[in-house]
Protein backbone atom coordinates (compact mmCIF):
# COMPACT_ATOMS: atom_id res chain seq x y z
CA UNK A 1 0.00 0.00 0.00
CA UNK A 2 1.32 3.42 -0.95
CA UNK A 3 0.88 6.26 1.58
CA UNK A 4 -1.74 7.90 -0.69
CA UNK A 5 -3.63 4.65 -1.05
CA UNK A 6 -3.60 4.04 2.71
CA UNK A 7 -4.82 7.56 3.42
CA UNK A 8 -7.57 7.21 0.79
CA UNK A 9 -8.79 4.08 2.55
CA UNK A 10 -9.43 5.98 5.79
CA UNK A 11 -11.97 8.13 3.93
CA UNK A 12 -13.26 5.40 1.58
CA UNK A 13 -13.79 2.85 4.36
CA UNK A 14 -15.55 5.46 6.47
CA UNK A 15 -18.02 6.18 3.67
CA UNK A 16 -18.50 2.47 2.90
CA UNK A 17 -19.17 1.39 6.48
CA UNK A 18 -21.41 4.38 7.22
CA UNK A 19 -23.33 3.66 4.01
CA UNK A 20 -23.84 0.05 5.08
CA UNK A 21 -25.03 1.07 8.55
CA UNK A 22 -27.41 3.68 7.08
CA UNK A 23 -28.92 1.07 4.78
CA UNK A 24 -30.17 -0.71 7.93
CA UNK A 25 -32.73 2.12 8.24
CA UNK A 26 -34.44 1.16 4.99
CA UNK A 27 -38.01 0.21 6.03
CA UNK A 28 -37.19 0.99 9.69
CA UNK A 29 -37.22 4.82 9.70
CA UNK A 30 -40.13 6.73 11.31
CA UNK A 31 -41.70 7.61 7.92
CA UNK A 32 -41.40 6.35 4.37
CA UNK A 33 -39.92 9.71 3.28
CA UNK A 34 -37.18 9.17 5.85
CA UNK A 35 -36.53 5.64 4.56
CA UNK A 36 -35.97 7.19 1.15
CA UNK A 37 -33.87 10.06 2.48
CA UNK A 38 -31.53 7.76 4.40
CA UNK A 39 -31.38 5.40 1.42
CA UNK A 40 -30.39 8.33 -0.80
CA UNK A 41 -27.73 9.44 1.66
CA UNK A 42 -26.38 5.89 1.89
CA UNK A 43 -26.24 5.75 -1.91
CA UNK A 44 -24.28 9.01 -2.14
CA UNK A 45 -21.78 7.71 0.42
CA UNK A 46 -21.50 4.40 -1.42
CA UNK A 47 -20.73 6.28 -4.63
CA UNK A 48 -18.02 8.28 -2.89
CA UNK A 49 -16.60 5.08 -1.38
CA UNK A 50 -16.55 3.39 -4.80
CA UNK A 51 -14.66 6.26 -6.45
CA UNK A 52 -12.12 6.36 -3.64
CA UNK A 53 -11.72 2.57 -3.35
CA UNK A 54 -11.26 2.22 -7.12
CA UNK A 55 -8.57 4.88 -7.06
CA UNK A 56 -6.86 3.50 -3.94
CA UNK A 57 -6.84 0.02 -5.49
CA UNK A 58 -5.37 1.32 -8.76
CA UNK A 59 -2.36 2.76 -6.90
CA UNK A 60 -1.44 -0.51 -5.19
CA UNK A 61 0.83 -3.32 -6.34
CA UNK A 62 -0.83 -5.62 -7.19
CA UNK A 63 -3.69 -3.49 -8.49
CA UNK A 64 -6.96 -4.28 -6.70
CA UNK A 65 -10.54 -3.50 -7.68
CA UNK A 66 -13.14 -1.74 -5.55
CA UNK A 67 -14.76 -5.12 -4.90
CA UNK A 68 -11.45 -6.70 -3.83
CA UNK A 69 -11.07 -3.96 -1.26
CA UNK A 70 -14.67 -3.86 -0.06
CA UNK A 71 -15.35 -7.58 0.13
CA UNK A 72 -12.05 -9.38 0.55
CA UNK A 73 -10.28 -7.48 3.28
CA UNK A 74 -10.56 -8.50 6.92
CA UNK A 75 -11.40 -6.35 9.90
CA UNK A 76 -7.85 -5.31 10.76
CA UNK A 77 -7.29 -4.02 7.22
CA UNK A 78 -10.22 -1.57 7.39
CA UNK A 79 -9.13 2.01 8.12
CA UNK A 80 -12.45 3.66 9.07
CA UNK A 81 -12.97 5.55 12.33
CA UNK A 82 -14.96 3.68 14.97
CA UNK A 83 -17.89 6.12 14.97
CA UNK A 84 -19.20 4.82 11.62
CA UNK A 85 -19.29 1.16 12.68
CA UNK A 86 -21.25 1.60 15.91
CA UNK A 87 -24.78 0.16 15.98
CA UNK A 88 -27.69 2.61 16.04
CA UNK A 89 -28.47 2.12 19.71
CA UNK A 90 -27.76 -0.21 22.62
CA UNK A 91 -30.87 -2.37 22.57
CA UNK A 92 -32.71 -1.26 19.46
CA UNK A 93 -32.15 1.25 16.64
CA UNK A 94 -32.76 4.82 17.86
CA UNK A 95 -33.50 7.46 15.24
CA UNK A 96 -31.99 10.11 17.54
CA UNK A 97 -28.66 8.27 17.38
CA UNK A 98 -28.88 8.23 13.59
CA UNK A 99 -29.46 11.99 13.37
CA UNK A 100 -26.78 12.81 15.97
CA UNK A 101 -24.24 10.71 14.06
CA UNK A 102 -25.28 12.01 10.67
CA UNK A 103 -24.89 15.59 11.92
CA UNK A 104 -21.39 14.89 13.26
CA UNK A 105 -20.21 12.99 10.21
CA UNK A 106 -21.78 15.21 7.55
CA UNK A 107 -20.23 18.30 9.18
CA UNK A 108 -16.88 16.50 9.34
CA UNK A 109 -17.09 15.24 5.74
CA UNK A 110 -18.17 18.66 4.49
CA UNK A 111 -15.11 20.26 6.09
CA UNK A 112 -12.86 17.47 4.77
CA UNK A 113 -14.13 17.52 1.17
CA UNK A 114 -14.12 21.34 1.11
CA UNK A 115 -10.40 21.20 1.93
CA UNK A 116 -9.66 18.34 -0.49
CA UNK A 117 -11.16 20.24 -3.44
CA UNK A 118 -7.72 21.89 -3.72
CA UNK A 119 -5.76 18.64 -3.27
CA UNK A 120 -2.76 18.42 -5.60
CA UNK A 121 -3.98 14.94 -6.54
CA UNK A 122 -6.39 15.50 -9.44
CA UNK A 123 -8.55 12.44 -8.76
CA UNK A 124 -8.91 13.25 -5.07
CA UNK A 125 -9.83 16.84 -5.96
CA UNK A 126 -12.44 15.64 -8.50
CA UNK A 127 -14.09 13.21 -6.07
CA UNK A 128 -14.12 15.91 -3.37
CA UNK A 129 -15.66 18.55 -5.67
CA UNK A 130 -18.52 16.18 -6.43
CA UNK A 131 -18.94 14.83 -2.91
CA UNK A 132 -18.99 18.20 -1.15
CA UNK A 133 -22.25 19.10 -2.90
CA UNK A 134 -23.77 15.80 -1.78
CA UNK A 135 -22.76 15.96 1.89
CA UNK A 136 -24.12 19.51 1.96
CA UNK A 137 -27.60 17.98 1.53
CA UNK A 138 -26.86 15.37 4.21
CA UNK A 139 -25.75 18.07 6.63
CA UNK A 140 -28.86 20.08 5.91
CA UNK A 141 -31.08 17.07 6.51
CA UNK A 142 -29.41 16.11 9.81
CA UNK A 143 -29.45 19.74 11.00
CA UNK A 144 -33.20 20.07 10.43
CA UNK A 145 -33.88 16.86 12.36
CA UNK A 146 -31.56 17.70 15.27
CA UNK A 147 -33.27 21.09 15.65
CA UNK A 148 -36.70 19.47 15.48
CA UNK A 149 -35.81 16.78 18.04
CA UNK A 150 -33.87 19.09 20.38
CA UNK A 151 -36.46 21.84 20.36
CA UNK A 152 -39.29 19.29 20.41
CA UNK A 153 -40.90 17.25 23.19
CA UNK A 154 -39.27 16.23 26.49
CA UNK A 155 -38.88 12.71 25.10
CA UNK A 156 -37.26 13.75 21.80
CA UNK A 157 -35.01 16.24 23.57
CA UNK A 158 -33.80 13.72 26.16
CA UNK A 159 -33.08 11.15 23.47
CA UNK A 160 -31.16 13.42 21.10
CA UNK A 161 -29.11 14.87 23.98
CA UNK A 162 -28.30 11.36 25.24
CA UNK A 163 -27.45 10.25 21.70
CA UNK A 164 -25.11 13.20 21.22
CA UNK A 165 -23.36 12.31 24.47
CA UNK A 166 -22.72 8.74 23.31
CA UNK A 167 -21.58 9.76 19.83
CA UNK A 168 -19.37 12.55 21.12
CA UNK A 169 -16.94 10.10 22.74
CA UNK A 170 -15.87 9.16 19.21
CA UNK A 171 -15.59 12.68 17.77
CA UNK A 172 -11.94 13.33 18.70
CA UNK A 173 -10.84 10.37 16.58
CA UNK A 174 -12.11 12.17 13.45
CA UNK A 175 -9.63 15.01 13.97
CA UNK A 176 -6.60 12.97 15.00
CA UNK A 177 -3.95 13.87 12.43
CA UNK A 178 -1.24 11.57 13.77
CA UNK A 179 -1.86 8.86 11.17
CA UNK A 180 -1.38 11.12 8.12
CA UNK A 181 2.11 10.76 6.62
CA UNK A 182 3.89 14.16 6.72
CA UNK A 183 4.96 13.65 3.09
CA UNK A 184 1.30 13.76 1.95
CA UNK A 185 0.70 16.99 3.84
CA UNK A 186 3.85 18.56 2.39
CA UNK A 187 2.88 17.61 -1.18
CA UNK A 188 -0.64 18.95 -0.72
CA UNK A 189 -2.33 15.61 -1.49
CA UNK A 190 -3.90 15.20 1.97
CA UNK A 191 -5.09 17.62 4.64
CA UNK A 192 -4.39 17.51 8.37
CA UNK A 193 -7.74 16.56 9.97
CA UNK A 194 -6.95 18.63 13.07
CA UNK A 195 -7.20 21.73 10.86
CA UNK A 196 -10.85 20.90 10.16
CA UNK A 197 -11.92 21.13 13.81
CA UNK A 198 -12.73 24.88 13.97
CA UNK A 199 -15.13 24.70 11.00
CA UNK A 200 -16.74 21.59 12.48
CA UNK A 201 -17.13 23.12 15.96
CA UNK A 202 -18.64 26.30 14.52
CA UNK A 203 -21.20 24.49 12.39
CA UNK A 204 -22.23 21.83 14.91
CA UNK A 205 -22.24 24.45 17.69
CA UNK A 206 -24.66 26.64 15.70
CA UNK A 207 -27.03 23.73 15.05
CA UNK A 208 -26.98 22.60 18.69
CA UNK A 209 -27.61 26.18 19.87
CA UNK A 210 -30.63 26.45 17.58
CA UNK A 211 -31.80 23.07 18.87
CA UNK A 212 -31.41 24.33 22.49
CA UNK A 213 -29.02 21.43 23.09
CA UNK A 214 -25.72 21.44 25.00
CA UNK A 215 -22.40 20.53 23.38
CA UNK A 216 -21.54 17.30 25.23
CA UNK A 217 -18.61 17.20 27.62
CA UNK A 218 -17.48 13.61 27.76
CA UNK A 219 -14.30 11.60 28.17
CA UNK A 220 -13.21 10.45 24.67
CA UNK A 221 -13.30 6.73 23.95
CA UNK A 222 -10.08 4.81 23.38
CA UNK A 223 -10.11 4.35 19.61
CA UNK A 224 -7.84 3.25 16.80
CA UNK A 225 -9.96 2.65 13.72
CA UNK A 226 -7.44 4.16 11.32
CA UNK A 227 -4.83 1.69 12.60
CA UNK A 228 -7.28 -1.18 12.03
CA UNK A 229 -8.39 -1.48 15.66
CA UNK A 230 -12.17 -1.77 15.68
CA UNK A 231 -15.06 -2.33 18.07
CA UNK A 232 -16.71 -5.69 18.58
CA UNK A 233 -19.59 -4.73 16.25
CA UNK A 234 -17.31 -4.31 13.22
CA UNK A 235 -16.91 -8.06 12.72
CA UNK A 236 -20.68 -8.60 12.64
CA UNK A 237 -21.08 -5.72 10.19
CA UNK A 238 -18.45 -7.13 7.83
CA UNK A 239 -19.92 -10.62 8.08
CA UNK A 240 -23.23 -9.30 6.80
CA UNK A 241 -21.70 -7.01 4.17
CA UNK A 242 -19.20 -9.53 2.79
CA UNK A 243 -20.71 -12.98 3.17
CA UNK A 244 -22.56 -13.14 -0.16
CA UNK A 245 -19.54 -12.16 -2.25
CA UNK A 246 -17.27 -14.49 -0.29
CA UNK A 247 -19.69 -17.40 -0.61
CA UNK A 248 -19.99 -16.87 -4.37
CA UNK A 249 -16.71 -15.28 -5.50
CA UNK A 250 -16.86 -13.76 -8.97
CA UNK A 251 -20.67 -13.94 -9.18
CA UNK A 252 -22.32 -11.22 -11.25
CA UNK A 253 -25.92 -10.20 -11.71
CA UNK B 1 -17.80 14.90 -39.73
CA UNK B 2 -17.37 11.35 -38.44
CA UNK B 3 -17.18 12.67 -34.90
CA UNK B 4 -20.38 14.67 -35.40
CA UNK B 5 -22.20 11.53 -36.53
CA UNK B 6 -20.88 9.59 -33.55
CA UNK B 7 -22.01 12.40 -31.24
CA UNK B 8 -25.54 12.07 -32.66
CA UNK B 9 -25.52 8.33 -31.94
CA UNK B 10 -24.46 8.91 -28.31
CA UNK B 11 -26.83 11.85 -27.92
CA UNK B 12 -29.82 9.70 -28.90
CA UNK B 13 -29.43 7.46 -25.81
CA UNK B 14 -32.25 8.15 -23.31
CA UNK B 15 -31.70 8.45 -19.59
CA UNK B 16 -32.77 5.10 -18.03
CA UNK B 17 -34.58 6.79 -15.10
CA UNK B 18 -36.26 9.59 -17.05
CA UNK B 19 -36.53 8.24 -20.60
CA UNK B 20 -38.09 11.41 -22.03
CA UNK B 21 -34.71 13.15 -21.81
CA UNK B 22 -31.50 12.03 -23.46
CA UNK B 23 -28.10 11.90 -21.81
CA UNK B 24 -27.24 14.94 -23.95
CA UNK B 25 -30.25 16.88 -22.59
CA UNK B 26 -29.08 16.12 -19.04
CA UNK B 27 -25.48 17.18 -19.65
CA UNK B 28 -24.22 13.70 -18.77
CA UNK B 29 -22.60 13.23 -22.19
CA UNK B 30 -19.27 15.07 -22.01
CA UNK B 31 -17.36 14.10 -25.15
CA UNK B 32 -17.31 11.78 -28.16
CA UNK B 33 -14.12 11.21 -30.15
CA UNK B 34 -13.48 9.04 -33.17
CA UNK B 35 -9.86 8.29 -34.12
CA UNK B 36 -8.48 7.44 -37.59
CA UNK B 37 -9.06 3.70 -37.12
CA UNK B 38 -12.75 4.36 -36.38
CA UNK B 39 -12.47 3.63 -32.64
CA UNK B 40 -14.97 5.62 -30.60
CA UNK B 41 -14.26 7.01 -27.15
CA UNK B 42 -17.20 8.37 -25.16
CA UNK B 43 -16.96 10.20 -21.83
CA UNK B 44 -19.96 10.46 -19.51
CA UNK B 45 -20.21 11.94 -16.01
CA UNK B 46 -22.52 10.87 -13.16
CA UNK B 47 -25.13 13.27 -11.80
CA UNK B 48 -24.43 12.04 -8.24
CA UNK B 49 -21.49 9.88 -7.07
CA UNK B 50 -23.78 6.96 -6.35
CA UNK B 51 -25.93 7.23 -9.49
CA UNK B 52 -26.92 3.60 -10.18
CA UNK B 53 -27.83 4.37 -13.79
CA UNK B 54 -24.22 4.73 -14.99
CA UNK B 55 -23.69 1.05 -15.84
CA UNK B 56 -27.01 0.95 -17.73
CA UNK B 57 -26.07 4.08 -19.68
CA UNK B 58 -22.74 2.50 -20.59
CA UNK B 59 -24.52 -0.64 -21.84
CA UNK B 60 -27.08 1.46 -23.75
CA UNK B 61 -24.25 3.42 -25.42
CA UNK B 62 -22.58 0.19 -26.53
CA UNK B 63 -25.90 -1.05 -27.94
CA UNK B 64 -26.59 2.24 -29.78
CA UNK B 65 -23.13 2.31 -31.35
CA UNK B 66 -23.38 -1.38 -32.26
CA UNK B 67 -26.62 -0.71 -34.16
CA UNK B 68 -25.03 2.26 -35.92
CA UNK B 69 -22.21 0.05 -37.15
CA UNK B 70 -19.41 1.02 -34.78
CA UNK B 71 -17.80 -1.99 -33.15
CA UNK B 72 -14.80 -0.49 -31.33
CA UNK B 73 -16.33 1.64 -28.57
CA UNK B 74 -14.98 2.63 -25.17
CA UNK B 75 -17.10 4.41 -22.54
CA UNK B 76 -15.23 6.21 -19.75
CA UNK B 77 -16.63 7.78 -16.58
CA UNK B 78 -15.20 11.20 -15.78
CA UNK B 79 -15.68 13.07 -12.49
CA UNK B 80 -14.15 16.48 -13.22
CA UNK B 81 -15.56 19.00 -13.71
CA UNK B 82 -18.41 17.92 -11.43
CA UNK B 83 -21.84 17.69 -13.07
CA UNK B 84 -24.23 20.53 -12.37
CA UNK B 85 -27.86 21.16 -13.29
CA UNK B 86 -26.58 24.24 -15.17
CA UNK B 87 -25.67 21.77 -17.92
CA UNK B 88 -29.27 20.80 -18.56
CA UNK B 89 -30.19 22.05 -22.01
CA UNK B 90 -33.26 24.31 -22.49
CA UNK B 91 -34.74 21.41 -24.46
CA UNK B 92 -34.06 19.08 -21.52
CA UNK B 93 -35.75 21.46 -19.08
CA UNK B 94 -38.81 21.68 -21.33
CA UNK B 95 -39.07 17.89 -21.66
CA UNK B 96 -38.73 17.39 -17.90
CA UNK B 97 -41.58 19.78 -17.23
CA UNK B 98 -43.78 18.11 -19.84
CA UNK B 99 -43.05 14.77 -18.19
CA UNK B 100 -44.25 16.13 -14.83
CA UNK B 101 -40.87 16.88 -13.21
CA UNK B 102 -40.30 20.49 -12.16
CA UNK B 103 -36.94 21.56 -13.64
CA UNK B 104 -34.19 22.86 -11.31
CA UNK B 105 -34.22 26.44 -10.09
CA UNK B 106 -31.14 28.64 -10.46
CA UNK B 107 -28.12 27.50 -8.47
CA UNK B 108 -26.50 29.94 -6.04
CA UNK B 109 -23.05 31.11 -7.16
CA UNK B 110 -20.41 29.69 -4.80
CA UNK B 111 -19.41 32.56 -2.50
CA UNK B 112 -21.52 34.96 -4.53
CA UNK B 113 -24.92 36.48 -4.08
CA UNK B 114 -27.49 33.90 -3.05
CA UNK B 115 -30.54 34.37 -5.27
CA UNK B 116 -33.96 34.53 -3.65
CA UNK B 117 -35.39 31.05 -3.61
CA UNK B 118 -38.21 31.36 -6.10
CA UNK B 119 -40.98 28.89 -5.55
CA UNK B 120 -41.03 25.70 -7.57
CA UNK B 121 -43.87 25.82 -10.08
CA UNK B 122 -46.23 22.83 -10.18
CA UNK B 123 -45.62 20.99 -13.47
CA UNK B 124 -49.27 19.81 -13.57
CA UNK B 125 -51.26 23.03 -13.05
CA UNK B 126 -48.55 25.70 -13.17
CA UNK B 127 -49.28 27.14 -9.72
CA UNK B 128 -46.34 28.60 -7.77
CA UNK B 129 -48.13 27.67 -4.50
CA UNK B 130 -46.23 24.45 -3.72
CA UNK B 131 -44.41 22.91 -0.76
CA UNK B 132 -41.46 20.57 -0.28
CA UNK B 133 -42.42 17.22 1.27
CA UNK B 134 -38.95 15.70 1.36
CA UNK B 135 -35.51 16.89 0.35
CA UNK B 136 -34.84 13.39 -1.00
CA UNK B 137 -37.03 11.88 -3.72
CA UNK B 138 -37.29 8.75 -5.84
CA UNK B 139 -33.75 9.23 -7.19
CA UNK B 140 -30.72 11.11 -5.86
CA UNK B 141 -31.27 13.98 -8.28
CA UNK B 142 -34.88 14.71 -7.29
CA UNK B 143 -36.82 16.01 -4.27
CA UNK B 144 -40.49 15.37 -3.52
CA UNK B 145 -42.99 18.24 -3.64
CA UNK B 146 -46.75 18.74 -3.52
CA UNK B 147 -48.97 21.41 -5.04
CA UNK B 148 -51.28 23.29 -2.64
CA UNK B 149 -53.70 24.13 -5.46
CA UNK B 150 -54.20 20.95 -7.52
CA UNK B 151 -53.08 18.76 -4.56
CA UNK B 152 -50.92 16.57 -6.77
CA UNK B 153 -47.49 15.42 -5.62
CA UNK B 154 -44.60 15.89 -8.06
CA UNK B 155 -40.85 15.44 -8.41
CA UNK B 156 -38.51 18.41 -8.55
CA UNK B 157 -35.09 18.08 -10.18
CA UNK B 158 -32.81 19.50 -7.46
CA UNK B 159 -30.54 22.43 -8.31
CA UNK B 160 -27.09 20.92 -7.89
Amino acid sequence: MSPTSDRLLTVADGCLVLSHRLSEWMSNAPTVEEDIALGNIALDLLGQARSLLSYAGSLGDPVRTEDDLAYFRDERDFRNVQLVERPWGRDRPDFAVAMARLLVLSCYLHALYSALVTSTDETVAAVAAKAVKEVDYHRDHASMWVVRLGDGTDESRDRIQAALGEEWRYVDELFDGSFVPPSLLASGVAVDPSMLRPAFDARVGAVLAEATLAVPEVIPAVTGGRRGVHTQQMGFLLAEMQHLTRSHPGATW
Amino acid sequence: MVTAQAWDVAASVPDPEVPVVTIEDLGILRSVDVDESGAVQVAITPTYSGCPAMDTIRADLHAAFGQAGYDDVRVDFVLAPAWTTDWLTPEGRRKLEEFGIAPPTRRPEPGGVVPLTLSVRCPQCGSPDTRELSRFGSTSCKSLWACNVCREPFDHFKAH
